[in-house]
This record gives structure tokens, C-alpha cells and sequence, in this order.
């Protein structure tokens, strides 16, 4: 109340102003990133010839796609100021929805179309009924998430109890079909990720997913809905997720009975280490898709350079800290101007 | 009453960017005296007591404590010197048992060094009974308890560190009046055990009713120490807000237009409870009043973020309901609020993104934001708000406290609003800033006919911009005055509630 509200504040950012200049505008997350793909996958192709064959090239890429994909609705969740856990078991939970579907339609005679539409209706429908929670009743994200992805993961194994997929019809095989040589899913990661991108830079809604990341108080005094973005998200997140989960249950021949565990911990990944800030507010659809690809990169490359898969998780792991601290050093710069 | 002084202070200054907060202040007390702390907001109370409860270190200037010479570094250090220190917002663990908050930091421990529960009970239970306290379950939850009943926590808390000073932080801003009464009770039984006790109130009634010296602080100087039975309240108001107007206030004159906002009746519990005035068109009115008498809750009401209960609120003439902030934009108010760092900055956006955050939707075209439009929209912001910015791209949380206030405010200029409310527009910025955010409001109600209404706790502020003053109090409107009659004062006297005939007859002077 009295005296001097916010002085010390204001010394704060008297020298945040005045300690730094411009940062150069080329340093940026995405680029970072893209350079460490780059120089990554020359060292080792100097190492070992075969990691840069096409044949490989493409299957990163392809396996990478899901996983970009379904990140992209995660970056939009994080931006926003949340997080998500789920997916990872609502990716298998659509998978088996839509398997079952196309094996369905090769029987029934009903049209393969609805084994890839149905899923990601779900999937809209799912992550609809969590933003509405997180939006309206004002519940913590990750203990919405948290909560679906048990009822995903148990439901599924009731569901399907334990049986696999295995006669699934030869239109149900999208993420191994080609175009022009280069896997489908590849072109579905890279036209989502330049979609996304646009409508992040370009949409008045999707600024206000950074607004309400940023500040909700602020957003919603400058008359952004936020509980309307944020049920917007969360639903643009099941679209993504809809889709990654058709990439991945059309990947195989079969489809497994159970979530592949840790699949959401690759997606949050995938997303952090694109530059996505943990904390809300900041981030990238392009730098979420290059984290993604880094993270399969580095474990084909390291089969390529023959060292121990089980160095796999602990670099994957120090991969996350790093970013996450470089993250939190960037935001305690720009709020205290340290630096 | 003994004489020597228990704690004294002399010379203290300090210092903060842009701000003298005390500039060669002394004060002192003495055992079994009530002393109250006066001075208007922003006067260096709080600096004060910061510098006694060893949260901030004076520049210059010498604490003494029974004569000897002391410096605090942290809270700790004045805690363990037996300074207390009871803030506005009290300070307790709603989870933890009333025996443990009140032993927090300092359990009685068993030979084993484990807590010890049936001391630490017995113990609380010894310090509250000594407080004429019989009637608290020590062992339930500090979060079932009410205010007043925390506030004794709080107390028994600085009495079980052997508090010998004990400082009150507007020790009744939120109490209830039976609350207020057992509070004076409990000050004057620690008063006759000799314990030293600094009073700070905005209420002069209490002053009289409580304390037996007042010191009065104002723009961080020391103005008067008296003992309270010399002095009356219009005495002390005068020496509060006894500051010359300077010329800070660059007032263009103006012919107030037709009304663009009236109020009537306007009700929302328990901040507003009946409010009715109006504003026109090219009128700056001020709205001053003491800190939690509703001036900031009102102006939220009008935006939709406390949506009025019942009352009517007229834009142009015509009925509207206001239930949320964008419809409130759409009728064309803006609302700079007090806390830019909270609820009016996105510090990791750029500055583009802040000043196009009102007007996203009349940028875009074909669902798409026109980027050469935002762009044009932050340079011209930059330019007209004079914003030291180096681009339109930089992180808007790199910049200084007055060029963020600029950004704000220049956010809502974008939407071209008819009505401007603006709440406590200056605080936190430097002298420069200020004068220029003065003379933009100003110019923005004489110029484009802008209605503004200015929430503002610095009276000179309200005074030297305002067309009309309006005082607010528990809610109400109890004074309005025109530019002319409007003075330190008779809005001073009003705000604190001195003088009643007064504000009386002035009731319904708001409508005017």
C-alpha cells in the first residue's frame, strides 16, 4: 500500500533495458536446431557412409512424423500454459479404434474412410472434454491429463484384453505408402508443421494462445476469451493427436493391444526441446517438428556410430535438462535482467 | 512511562531508482508507549518499517536499540532483537495449527531434537491466555479461523519471539468493529507490560482513541513528532498532505461534452455498494479515496471483471449490461490497470504484439493479421507515447517500469475507446514518465474528447488533472468537487473521514 510500490521492480528492469542490446536475430531455437541436425548427421556420416543413404534419411523422417505431429498440438497446449499427458494413450487408444474400424470395413463392407475419420473425431472429442475441464472448471492440465490417460490406458486393455491386430486391410497402410519415394507421413509432418506455423503467426486466435500463455489476467482484460482459446487448443491438440495416431497405427502390419509406454514423454520432448518454453508463453511449431527429428536422430545415429543403445534414454534425458535450462535462463535473463 | 527510548532511529535515508523514499528521518520509542506512524501513501511508512523489521538497509542514518547501536541485515536478525512485525497481509500457514504458526521457525524440541508437541501446545496456550484469549482451539487450523482471529495469531506469534517492539501495519483495515475493539484491548494490555508498540493507521479516529505520540512522514520526510492530546486531526491532516501542488500537471482546459457514461445505483458486494455518478466527454474526472475504499473494484465493475449486481450503468445514452471485459471493449472502454505486471503486460511479447493485443480482430483480414498495419499501429504507439524502445520488436519486459506503463496504456489507445479509466496511472514510474503520461491523458480528454476517469491514490495527482474529484469511501461516493473547491484538504478530510458534516452534505454531489 503505501510507498513506493514497485521500485525495486523498476530497478529490475532498468537494467534488464539497459544490460543487453539487440539479441542477434539469427540465434534462434530453430535454427540452433537445425544446425545440430545438420552438423550431427555429417559427423556421423563421416563416420559410418551408410547413415546418410537415402533409405535412411527417410526412415528417420518417417518415424519422426508422428511424433512432430502430434507434438504440434503439444506445443499449442504448452504455449497456452498447460501440458498434456495423455496423448501417448490416446494415440494407442485411436489406433485400435481405427484398426479395429478397417478390419471392420474389409468384413462389414462399410467405407475404409471411416477408419481414418472416426479416430480423430475422438480424438476431438477427448481432449474437448479435458479443455472444457481445464477451461471451465478451472483443473490443474496435468491432473486432467493424468486422470484420462488411466481411464485410456485400463479402457484399452478391457477393450481389446491383450489381443493384437493383426488382418488389418491393405488401405489401412497410409504411413507406408510413397510419393514420389519419400513416405506419406513425411509430407503430412511438414505441410501440418507449416500450417500450424502460419496460423500461430498470422491468426488472431493464434496469438491469443501466446497472449493467455504469456498473461491470462492480461489477455482477458484485453478481451481474449481465455477459456474459449483454451478449449480451442485442446481440441486443435486432438486433431494432431487424431492424425499422429493414424501415422502410427498404419505404420505396421499389426497393431499392439497396449499404449507403447512413454510415447507422451517423446511428444513433450519433442515440443521442449523445439524451444518451447515450459513455462508458457513462447514457442515454435517449426522448432517443436526439428526437436522431433533431433530426438530420432540421435539414437539411429548413434547405432550408426556404434555406441550402446542404452546410452539411448540418458542422452535423450540430458538432451531435455539442457534445453529446459537453457529455457529457464533465458526467462530469468529477460525477467531480472541478470546478464 | 520511561523515557529513554527503547528503539531510535536517526538520519535514515533511502534510496531507490528514481524515488528518495526517506530522506533524514528519525523516530523513536519507548517502552509501554503506542506511537503511531502517520503520512499519506507513499509517504515512507512502509520504507520505514521495512528498515525496523530489517528487510530493507537504510543508506544513511543509525538504528539504536536500548541505546546501543544496531544493524539488521535480514528479518531474522530484528526478529531475534525482539522486533515484531505484524503486516497488512498477515503472514500465517492456513494448513498449519494455530500452535504451530504460531512457534513457526522456533518448536520447543524434545532431548531428541524432534518437535514438542505438548510444549508447544501448553505454551500457545500460556501466550494466548496472557492475551485475555480463552477462546481458541489451538490445535485447529489457522484457515478456519476469521480475520480478527487471525490477527491475534499473529500477535501471539510476535509475543512468543518475546517481541519488546511490536509494529502494526494497518492493524484494522480489515477487521470487523467488535474485532477492532478486542484488537484495542490486546494493544493496550501489551502497552502496560512495557511493550513498545509503532501504530500505523490511515484512521485518525484510532490514532486518538489508541496512541499517546504521533510522528507524521510525508514525500519521505520528517515532518513532526507530538504527543497526541497537543494536536487535533485537522492539525495532522494539514501536516500529512501540506504539499504545494507543482507544476507536474500540464491541465489543458476543457468543455466537458455530452455525457458518455452514466451511472446509477451501480451495486456490486462488497466493494461497491451503491455508486452513482457520471462523465463526459472530454472530462478528466478523478476519483480519489484510501486504499480499499472501492475505487479500483468499481472501475473493474464498470469493465465487466466484477460484474455489477444490480444498478444501471449509460454508455452514449443508451442501457447496456457489461458482463465481461470484450464486451466492455466493444462499448468502447478501456481499462489501464493498476498492476501493469500482472494484468496489463505480456513481458516475453514484443512490443508490436502488446500494442495490437485489444485490436487483434480489427487488424485482421480475411482471418489473418495484417502484419504492415501492426507494425504501423507500434511505430505510431513508440512515437506518441515517446516509448524507449529501440524496435517495435523488442520483449516488452525488457523495457523500463514507465515505458511498460506506456506500452499499457498505448494498448488501449489502439482501440480507440470513448471512455478512458485509468487506475493509479503513475505509480512505480519515474518523474519524467509521469509528466508525460500526464500530459497524454490530459491532451487525450481535451484533444479527442476522450471521457476519462482517474483512480489515484496521490492527491496532488487527482488535484492537478482532475475537472471534478470525486471521493470515494466503504464503497460510496461520499464527496464530489469541483475543480476549484477541490483542495489537500477538504478531499484529504473527506477520504479519512474528519470531519462528517461535511460529507453529508455533499451526498449526493456525485450525480452532479
Amino acid at each position: 500500500m503505501t510507498s513506493l510500490p514497485g521500485t525495486a521492480k523498476l530497478e529490475r528492469e532498468r537494467s534488464a533495458a539497459a544490460g543487453r542490446g539487440r539479441a542477434a536475430g539469427w540465434v534462434t531455437q530453430e535454427s540452433v536446431l537445425a544446425v545440430s541436425i545438420l552438423v550431427l548427421s555429417l559427423i556421423v556420416g563421416g563416420i559410418n557412409p551408410n547413415f546418410l543413404a537415402q533409405g535412411n534419411i527417410t526412415d528417420i523422417l518417417s518415424n519422426a512424423s508422428y511424433i512432430a505431429v502430434a507434438a504440434i498440438g503439444m506445443s499449442l497446449v504448452i504455449i497456452s500454459g498447460n501440458i498434456d499427458i495423455s496423448v501417448g494413450a490416446l494415440i494407442g487408444f485411436l489406433a485400435t479404434i481405427g484398426g479395429r474400424l478397417a478390419v471392420g470395413a474389409a468384413d462389414g463392407g462399410y467405407w475404409i474412410g471411416w477408419a481414418y475419420i472416426l479416430p480423430v473425431i475422438v480424438g476431438v472429442a477427448v481432449e474437448g472434454v479435458i479443455g472444457f475441464i481445464v477451461a471451465y472448471l478451472r483443473v490443474p492440465a496435468i491432473v486432467v491429463s493424468l486422470g484420462m490417460m488411466s481411464i485410456l490406458r485400463g479402457g484399452l486393455i478391457l477393450w481389446t484384453g491383450g489381443e493384437w491386430i493383426y488382418n488389418l486391410p491393405p488401405e489401412f497402410t497410409l504411413a507406408q505408402q510413397r510419393v514420389l519415394n519419400i513416405p506419406i507421413p513425411v509430407y503430412v509432418m511438414v505441410i501440418l508443421t507449416i500450417l500450424a506455423a502460419l496460423w500461430l503467426r498470422y491468426a488472431p486466435a493464434g496469438r491469443a494462445i501466446y497472449a493467455v500463455g504469456g498473461n491470462k489476467e492480461a489477455a482477458r482484460l484485453s478481451g481474449i476469451d481465455e477459456r474459449r482459446v483454451l478449449m480451442q487448443v485442446f481440441m486443435i491438440n486432438g486433431l494432431m493427436v487424431g492424425i499422429a495416431a493414424m501415422l502410427f497405427a498404419t505404420k505396421f502390419n499389426a497393431i499392439q493391444s497396449t499404449v507403447p509406454p512413454g510415447l507422451e514423454l517423446l511428444v513433450i520432448t519433442a515440443a521442449v526441446v523445439g524451444g518451447v518454453s515450459i513455462l508458457g508463453g513462447t514457442g515454435t511449431v517449426i522448432g517443436s517438428t526439428l526437436g522431433a527429428v533431433l530426438i530420432h536422430v540421435i539414437p539411429s545415429a548413434m547405432i550408426f556410430a556404434s555406441i550402446s543403445q542404452y546410452w539411448q534414454q540418458a542422452v535423450q534425458g540430458g538432451l531435455i535438462l539442457l534445453t529446459v535450462l537453457a529455457d529457464l535462463y533465458r526467462r530469468r535473463r529477460q525477467t531480472y535482467g541478470k546478464g | 512511562m520511561n523515557t529513554t527510548p527503547l528503539l531510535e532511529l536517526r538520519g535514515i535515508s533511502k534510496q531507490f531508482p528514481g524515488v528518495k523514499a526517506l530522506d533524514d528521518v528519525r523516530f523513536d520509542v519507548v517502552r509501554g508507549e503506542v506511537h503511531a506512524l502517520l503520512g499519506e501513501n507513499g509517504a515512507g511508512k512502509s520504507t520505514l518499517i521495512k528498515i525496523l523489521s530489517g528487510v530493507h538497509k537504510p543508506d544513511a542514518g543509525t538504528l539504536r536499540l536500548d541505546g546501543q547501536p544496531v544493524t539488521f541485515n535480514t528479518p531474522r536478525e530484528a526478529q531475534q532483537a525482539g522486533i515484531a512485525t505484524i503486516y497488512q497481509e498477515l503472514s500465517l500457514y492456513p494448513e498449519l495449527t494455530v500452535a504451530e504458526n504460531i512457534f513457526v521457525g522456533h518448536a520447543p524440541r524434545t532431548a531428541l531434537g524432534l518437535v514438542d508437541w505438548k510444549t508447544m501446545t501448553a505454551r500457545a496456550r500460556e501466550i494466548l491466555a496472557s492475551l485475555n484469549i480463552y477462546d481458541m482451539d489451538v490445535r485447529k487450523k489457522v484457515g478456519t479461523f476469521n480475520v480478527g482471529n487471525r490477527q491475534r495469531i499473529e500477535i501471539a506469534k510476535a509475543l512468543s519471539i518475546n517481541a519488546r517492539v511490536l509494529i502494526m501495519d494497518e492493524p484494522t483495515a480489515a477487521l470487523t468493529d467488535s474485532d477492532v475493539t478486542r484488537l484495542f484491548e490486546i494493544v493496550r494490555l501489551l502497552r502496560e507490560r512495557g511493550v513498545a508498540i509503532i501504530y500505523i493507521s490511515h484512521r485518525l479516529q484510532e490514532v486518538f482513541a489508541l496512541a499517546d505520540r504521533v510522528t507524521v512522514l510525508r514525500d519521505g520526510q520528517y515532518i513532526d513528532t507530538q504527543p497526541v492530546r497537543d494536536t487535533s486531526e485537522s492539525a495532522l491532516i494539514a501536516k500529512m498532505v501540506g504539499r504545494t501542488i507543482d507544476n507536474l500537471f500540464p491541465k489543458l482546459d476543457t468543455k466537458p461534452g455530452a455525457p458518455i457514461l452514466q451511472v446509477n445505483n451501480l451495486v456490486r458486494e462488497p466493494f461497491t455498494r451503491g455508486v452513482s455518478f457520471e462523465v463526459r466527454a472530454g472530462e478528466i474526472v478523478g476519483l480519489a479515496g484510501l486504499v480499499g475504499s472501492g475505487r479500483s473494484e468499481l472501475a473493474q465493475c464498470l469493465f465487466g471483471m466484477l460484474p455489477a449486481q444490480s444498478g444501471e450503468i449509460v454508455i452514449d445514452g443508451r442501457r447496456v449490461a457489461i458482463r465481461n471485459p470484450g464486451q466492455a471493449i466493444k462499448l468502447g472502454i478501456a481499462y489501464v490497470p493498476e498492476d501493469r505486471g500482472t494484468q496489463g503486460l505480456v513481458r516475453q511479447m514484443a512490443v508490436r504484439e502488446n500494442t495490437s493485443m485489444a485490436v487483434l480482430k480489427t487488424l485482421a483480414m480475411g482471418g489473418f493479421i495484417r502484419r504492415g498495419a501492426e507494425r504501423n499501429l507500434a511505430r505510431q504507439s513508440i512515437q506518441m507515447l515517446n516509448i524507449r524502445a529501440y524496435s517495435t520488436e523488442q520483449v516488452a519486459g525488457k523495457l523500463s517500469g514507465g515505458n511498460q506503463q506506456k506500452i499499457v496504456v498505448s494498448k488501449w489507445l489502439a482501440a480507440k475507446p470513448r471512455l478512458l479509466i485509468v487506475d493509479e496511472p503513475t505509480r512505480g514510474v519515474d518523474v519524467g514518465a509521469k509528466a508525460e503520461i500526464h500530459r497524454l491523458i490530459s491532451e487525450l480528454a481535451a484533444r479527442q474528447g476522450i471521457a476519462i476517469l482517474m483512480i489515484s491514490s496521490e492527491l496532488p495527482e487527482v488535484l492537478g488533472m482532475s475537472d471534478r474529484v470525486l471521493v470515494m469511501r466503504e464503497g460510496r461516493i461520499i464527496a464530489a468537487y469541483a475543480r476549484g473547491e477541490a483542495t489537500q484538504e477538504n478531499v484529504g478530510a473527506a477520504m479519512m473521514a474528519a470531519g462528517t458534516k461535511q460529507t453529508q452534505q455533499v451526498n449526493d454531489g456525485g450525480q452532479a
